[in-house]
């Protein structure tokens, strides 16, 4: 049987966050360690005799063994978690109760995880690396690499947070009040992880693009728990969705970046916009507007052209206004001088982007100047344009951001 | 007579391609095997790795035997008084983790196979072992 990809990093998440719940999080190191012992059997075992046949069952009742000997052997000795403390101390109810941990609420486990990581006290970007390494199964060696980091700063932000996590004891619980106060940390975890999949500057596509997968499979752990299936959760699953099936035809046979304009709608991903529009019908049921809803009625918008419809560009300035007053930013304001430009010509487009507040902080953003040029050379005016393109050029992050203005540049010599 | 044949006959195979079996033994430190682990990602690809590998191995006939994996612990029994201790305690020295049979020409080739062995990456080493033969 041919081993399906990423398995292992999969089950990581998974197994880590049920041995967690047993052991409690002040000795994640050893639910860790558990986790760790059940892969290096299975590596052992599996290059002789092969993946068994089902594979996620194999590690789980590994790691089952491996968690109930190290109870066994240091239950004891530590503090485990409060809420199974008295059945995991007496031999009597110990197996039945790592026996019944190990089969029900899998991804209740995960997700309990994924809120432990969303801590107050940890700063965003640490929150977001946190759930990539212990919810996604990230190594620290990946998890650095996705924030262009070096693996021992990461290493060392790791440790720190981990000692925060630590101080809570047991896992978060689902069924407490605070659900409600942390979700919102929670979706913006979430969407920062898609962002630096879709948008971040790591070369590696390949990394960027799991990135992605793992921002939508936490998506949808989030959508099926009836605690956190929020309209707002809906709405960033749909804009996910959306976002994602455009994947396919966000770069060209060469690698290279297009533009939504250059982009070949044929080869969005059909069912994935559809769950889109599934999931932006189902954040619709409350009353609750959150930027996430205008973003997702955004992209809904641009997935029109998968079925031959061209986007209504009245519509998006106005999702944008909205957007500008729910959550402004340099990066909002930029994208609906776009949009304005679509609408009214790009005269319109330049004279929103000089309005931009705050606009020095997209000084360093390539995108900025490369809008700018584009204008400029609509508005006839490719000397403008040039000096645009190649600020954009000394400001590209990636070789393929490199290249996606440069071909711009060529064919403004072409022209 | 019959002595004399056998040289013969055993003189003119000599440049056959006659196949011999060799043992391969798996070294690592429990250091270099732990750090192999590193991620799961690193596991898994190790893993792809070293199946690859023994495909190769079948794909070319050079695997007699893919073998059996070794608990990286257990005891050893020594001494007229035969003492058991746990063992092997190796915390610098290397253990085997695992065996395989192969056929190849000679030490050489057989050496050779075993220089595409993934441990190699990782910080092992592959002991290769001519196996003895009744009938040499």
């Amino acid at each position: 049987m041919e081993l399906e990809e990423h398995l292992f990093r999969r089950e990581a998440g998974r197994l880590v966050a049920i041995v967690a719940r047993l052991f409690g999080l002040q000795n994640l190191a050893l639910a860790e360690d558990v986790v760790q012992e059940a892969f290096c059997r299975a590596l052992e075992t599996w290059k002789f005799h092969g993946v068994p046949e089902n594979p996620s069952a194999w590690l789980m009742a590994t790691a089952k063994h491996r968690a109930l000997d190290a109870l066994r052997r240091e239950g004891t000795a530590r503090r485990l978690a409060p809420e199974l403390q008295r059945e995991l101390e007496s031999e009597w109810t110990l197996a039945p109760t790592v026996e019944e941990a190990f089969d029900r609420g899998l991804d209740d486990a995960q997700l309990r995880m994924m809120f432990s990581c969303i801590h107050p006290r940890l700063p965003e970007e640490t929150q977001v690396a946190l759930v990539l390494h212990l919810v996604c199964g990230f190594g620290i060696d990946e998890t650095a690499a996705a924030f262009l980091k070096s693996p021992a700063a990461m290493e060392k932000r790791i440790a720190r947070a981990k000692r925060i996590l630590a101080e809570s004891k047991q896992l978060f619980d689902l069924s407490a009040d605070d659900v409600a106060m942390r979700l919102p940390a929670v979706l913006r975890a979430v969407y920062l992880l898609f962002n630096e999949g879709y948008h971040g500057a790591s070369a590696e596509s390949s990394v960027r693009i799991e990135l992605c997968r793992e921002a939508m499979r936490l998506a949808r752990l989030l959508v099926e728990h009836p605690r956190t299936a929020r309209p707002a959760t809906h709405a960033i699953a749909a804009l996910l969705h959306f976002h994602a099936a455009r994947l396919p035809g966000r770069t060209n046979g060469a690698g290279e970046l297009l533009v939504l304009d250059e982009q070949d709608p044929s080869l969005w991903d059909r069912a994935l916009v559809a769950e889109g529009y599934c999931q932006l019908d189902l954040s619709a049921t409350g009353s609750e507007l959150t930027s996430y809803h205008v973003e997702a009625a955004i992209a809904a918008h641009h997935a029109r052209r998968i079925s031959g419809g061209e986007t209504d560009w009245e519509a998006v300035v106005q999702l944008y206004d909205t957007l500008m007053e729910l959550a402004p930013s340099p990066i909002v304001a930029l994208n609906r001088a776009v949009a304005l430009a679509q609408r009214d010509g790009p005269a319109r487009g330049l004279d929103a982007i000089w309005e931009i507040e705050g606009r020095s902080r997209l000084d360093r953003y390539p995108f900025l100047h490369s809008a700018i040029a584009e204008f400029e050379l609509q508005l006839g005016r490719p000397r403008q344009a040039r000096q645009a393109f190649n600020e954009a050029l000394r400001l590209a992050r990636n070789p393929m951001e490199r290249r996606f203005v440069e071909k711009r540049l060529e064919s403004l010599k072409a022209a | 007579m019959e002595g004399g044949s056998n040289v013969i006959r055993a003189m003119s195979t000599h440049k056959e391609p006659e196949m011999s079996e060799f043992a391969l033994l798996y070294r690592s430190t429990n250091e270099a095997h732990r750090e192999a682990m590193g991620s799961p990602e690193k596991a898994q690809q190790s893993m792809v790795k070293w199946r690859a590998w023994f495909k190769e191995m079948t794909d070319k006939g050079q695997l007699k035997s893919i073998g059996q994996p070794l608990e990286r612990a257990g005891k050893v029994v020594g001494g007229r008084k035969k003492t058991v201790t746990d063992g092997p305690y190796a915390e610098t020295k290397d253990v085997i983790g695992g065996f395989s049979l192969i056929e190849a020409r000679d030490l050489e080739q057989a050496s050779q196979i075993a220089a595409g062995c993934p441990i190699l990456e990782l910080g092992g080493s592959v002991e290769v072992r001519p196996v003895l033969r009744l009938d040499l």
